[in-house]
């Protein structure tokens, strides 16, 4: 059984770590201002919660779960708030996103 | 006066558990420091609906695993566009209606749509959201409205409050 946890836990820790790497690369391949924080997203959101839930695996039923999983829904208010303070300045102060009309790019 | 409460409560529960501890002092100190902080927020003016909504009852509870698992679909795009060596990349603009009749609502929405890797709210307008969207997948999904559904049923019935 705490085998079988600890392979969940590293399993959870190593996607979170993968993730976070993801967005990083994403953060230098993407072509402008905005697309870039679509890419600063996959580390915030789906990277910071599978490490998180990681650990919470590695802490077990303690008040050091209830903290890590605390810390997971504080990121989820506190992330959007900032990545939306950020484009709201860029888009007031009159930064143009990059718009690829319908039909172009390439489809999937 | 209920919030006051709500919050009051919610402060202790919140202070025992980052604390974890039972002595006679410490909680003393713990109580001190909600009243201080109930004090503040009183002074302040902001116990009210937008910081203790309490109207929205449960359904937080089945909102958040929905939104969680569009967030994890949503990462997996945003991942596979990163990692695709072409970077398929169609960024575009959209206008959407937002369906909620509070600022709560509406901030919840802009919120989420944030949160979801591939969209994130620009502007908040007169009931528009103005969202910058990664790939036509993205903004595909933000049209169909299936958040806007689901944060105006988070909302609930919505009286003036």
């Amino acid at each position: 059984m705490t085998a079988l946890v600890d392979a969940a836990s590293w399993v959870l820790l190593v996607f979170g770590a993968l993730t976070c790497v993801t967005g990083g690369v994403g953060l230098h391949r993407m072509p402008d201002f905005y697309s870039r924080t679509h890419a600063g997203g996959l580390t915030d959101t789906l990277g910071a919660t599978a490490i998180l839930f990681g650990l919470v695996l590695q802490a077990g039923l303690t008040l050091v779960s209830v903290k890590l999983l605390m810390l997971a829904f504080l990121l989820h208010l506190t992330s959007p708030t900032a990545t939306h303070a950020l484009v709201k300045a860029a888009y007031s102060r009159g930064l143009k996103a990059n718009e690829v009309e319908a039909g172009d790019g390439v489809s999937h | 006066m209920t919030r006051t409460i709500l919050l009051s409560v919610w402060l202790a529960l919140t202070w025992l558990l980052w604390s974890g501890r039972t002595e006679p002092l410490l909680l003393a100190s713990g109580a001190l420091s909600v009243a201080v902080a109930i004090f503040l927020a009183w002074r302040m003016n902001v116990i009210d609906a937008e910081s203790e909504p309490y109207e929205l009852g449960a359904r937080p509870l089945v909102y958040l695993p929905w939104l969680l698992w569009e967030i994890a679909k949503a990462n997996l795009h945003v991942a596979r566009v990163i990692l695709t060596p072409s970077l398929p990349v169609q960024p575009r603009l959209v206008r959407i209606r937002a369906t909620q009749k509070t600022d709560l609502g509406r901030v919840i929405l802009a919120n989420s749509i944030t949160l979801t890797p591939g969209t994130v709210t620009l502007d908040v307008r007169d009931g528009t959201l103005l969202v910058h969207a990664l790939t036509r997948k993205s903004a595909e999904g933000l049209e169909s409205g299936e958040m806007d559904r689901w944060v105006t049923w988070l909302e609930g019935s919505g009286e003036d409050r």
